[in-house]
């Protein structure tokens, strides 16, 4: 059994074939449940990395065909939008996901998502969603505490969810909830957002890119799709790196501006740690000093954990164990404990008498 | 799954790690099975244009019988099988992309409600599942695919002839030509990955129609008749 074959399929280096068909199974596992059979299939037909049998190669193109069906939906939903934000005179700025798609990088190819993540001005959050309303997007059903509490204390609106198409789309005016430790100035990432040439669509400067995909990654604690988001960040720095020389600069310098050195310091370790990410040492370098004190070791044990492909071929005995320390650690980075505390105590409240009222 | 492993058993269907479905009492194992497996297919396997019909072979032409629960689909398929044709499909009819064949998936044949008695009636000879009652499509048997179709798993199949079946009680036989544009709208409509597929699953579906006759069939339950009327049919293909 080879339990990283999956991360070694994840690298940009041509791989020697495997030559037993059990392993070309357990890869394909691997690959479905962590989310990535579709890279695989770019990493195979663009990269030319490696050469995968033909019963490996249809599981690939049908990944691939199936991501290309949603890109088509996702592009018809984007022109949708665009037009409302025109009439209102609004930029439409791409998250994740659907701005990697939309801008045509290495890491929107393959990749698959299941929401449209966009960023507006807080102030204009009302005018938005209220415009929205007369094209269909309508909040999901929530009850009052979850809705208030996502008012007061999220970085996004509650999903709106198109009543006709069924499509679901995530409001952000930050990158990182108004109660996290770190809190970016929206202003800043708002300001230095660039369009995408020839379309009326917006996306994150390169650096902000890679910085919300490191925060929403190691500050967000969750890990199903972990391998995959580490993935997006591995393919973001070699692309930008490669068009830009001052990238490694501009990058740590935007960190200092927008206070989200530790999650870079993080970024930048596990992607060369697991993924062989090509960093240059005072890349690395001035990044270490946002590192914790001293217990890096701690925090490799639980990363390198956490971030294993989500099957049960990768899993050992501490490996949800790991999971489960570093979602508290989210939560304890993410909320103070005068806000932390009653909540949890209410939704645990609530889960047992929802369970007592089950049985 | 704890006390239910003693007490009212049930039966999970399971796809790698991912769970797909609620579980079914244990008795419904068998047909969750096979449902479960068309599932893998449909959403699975998309170098196909996946069709919602039973698909049987002779000479090499393949003759698709779409229809909606009731129209008597599978029973019809039941019955060729039994008469000389070779079982593709009783579910799913894969067109491969790159071909335009049909490529076989040879499995049992799910029989529902009252077209069990009639198969088991007509093909006593043919082995048959225990039926299984109260489940989501009523009561269900499976009959066994024939060995010769399910050694034949690998021999692709042209697209020749596409009937919409439909059983009616002591009516008289009848065949009209259905226009391609219509066959088309009607198979795109029962096709489990048409939009998946985008402009490929549109140039597949032209192949497709143009390699076949396309006809409505109302039929009162003479299976022989019916079988020669569709050899004669294939004849006069090309």
């Amino acid at each position: 059994m080879m339990p990283d074959l999956l991360n070694e399929y994840l690298m940009i280096k041509a791989k020697d074939s495997i030559d037993s068909n059990s392993d070309w199974e357990l890869l394909l596992r691997q690959a479905r449940s962590a989310g990535v059979l579709s890279r695989l299939a770019f990493f195979w037909k663009k990269f030319r990395l490696f050469n995968p049998p033909q019963h490996f190669s249809y599981h690939l193109e049908s990944a691939e065909t199936y991501w290309l069906s949603q890109k088509r939906i996702v592009n018809w939903e984007l022109y949708n939008l665009s037009q409302v934000f025109k009439l209102l005179n609004i930029r439409l700025i791409l998250l994740k996901g659907t701005a990697y798609s939309a801008s045509g990088l290495n890491a929107g190819m393959g990749r698959v998502f299941s929401d449209i993540d966009i960023l507006v001005p807080k102030y204009q959050l009302k005018t938005v969603k209220d415009a929205l309303k007369w094209h269909g997007w309508l909040p999901e059903s929530m009850d009052n505490y979850d809705r208030r509490y996502y008012e007061r204390w999220m970085h996004e609106l509650p999903p709106l969810r198109h009543i006709k198409r069924g499509t679901s789309l995530d409001i952000h005016h930050n990158i990182l909830p108004q109660t996290c430790n770190l809190y970016p100035d929206a202003e800043l990432l708002l300001k230095a957002a660039v369009k995408i040439t020839d379309t009326d669509y917006w996306v994150l400067a390169p650096e902000d890119m890679v910085l919300h995909s490191a925060s929403h990654l190691f500050w967000g604690g969750e890990f199903e799709n972990g391998l995959r988001d580490l993935s997006d960040i591995d393919l973001l720095l070699r692309e930008f790196s490669g068009n830009d020389p001052g990238f490694w600069d501009n990058l740590h310098n935007r960190a200092e501006m927008l206070g989200l050195g530790k999650p870079l310091f993080y970024a930048l370790r596990y992607a060369t740690k697991i993924l062989g990410t090509p960093i240059p040492d005072s890349a690395i370098e001035a990044s270490t000093i946002y590192a914790g004190r001293g217990k890096n070791r701690v925090m490799d044990y639980l990363f390198l954990q956490a971030l294993k492909p989500h099957h049960r071929s990768c899993a050992d005995s501490l490996t949800g164990f790991a999971r489960w320390l570093l979602f508290l650690r989210s939560h304890w980075l993410k909320m103070p404990l005068h806000i932390l505390v009653p909540h949890l105590i209410r939704k645990a409240w609530f889960r047992l008498a929802d369970n007592t009222k089950k049985t | 799954m704890g006390v239910r492993r003693f007490f009212r058993k049930q039966v999970l269907f399971a796809f790698d790690q991912f769970i797909p479905f609620k579980p079914l009492p244990y008795a419904q194992a068998f047909p969750f099975f096979e449902w479960g497996l068309n599932w893998c297919i449909s959403g699975y396997s998309h170098r196909f244009l996946i069709v919602h019909a039973a698909v049987v072979e002779r000479n090499g032409k393949a003759l698709i019988l779409p229809g909606a629960p009731g129209s008597g689909k599978s029973t019809l398929c039941a019955a060729l099988i039994n008469n000389g044709w070779r079982l593709l499909s009783d579910e799913l009819t894969l067109v491969d992309r790159a071909t335009g064949y049909v490529v076989p998936v040879p499995r049992p044949v799910s029989l529902k409600n009252e077209s069990i008695s009639v198969v088991a009636d007509t093909f006593p000879f043919c082995q048959f599942s225990p039926v299984v009652h109260d489940t989501l499509k009523g009561s269900v048997c499976l009959m066994k695919p024939p060995t010769d179709s399910v050694s034949k798993a690998d021999q692709t199949a042209l697209p020749c002839l596409v009937v919409f079946p439909k059983y009616q009680a002591e009516s008289s036989l009848s065949l009209s030509a259905v226009a391609k544009a219509e066959a088309f709208m009607r198979l795109a409509d029962l096709s489990f990955n048409y939009s998946v597929l985008g402009t490929q699953g549109f140039e597949t579906m032209v192949g497709l129609v143009n390699s076949c006759q396309a006809y409505d069939f109302i039929y009162d339950g003479d299976f022989n008749q019916a079988s020669d009327l569709f050899v004669q049919l294939l004849d006069d293909v090309r």
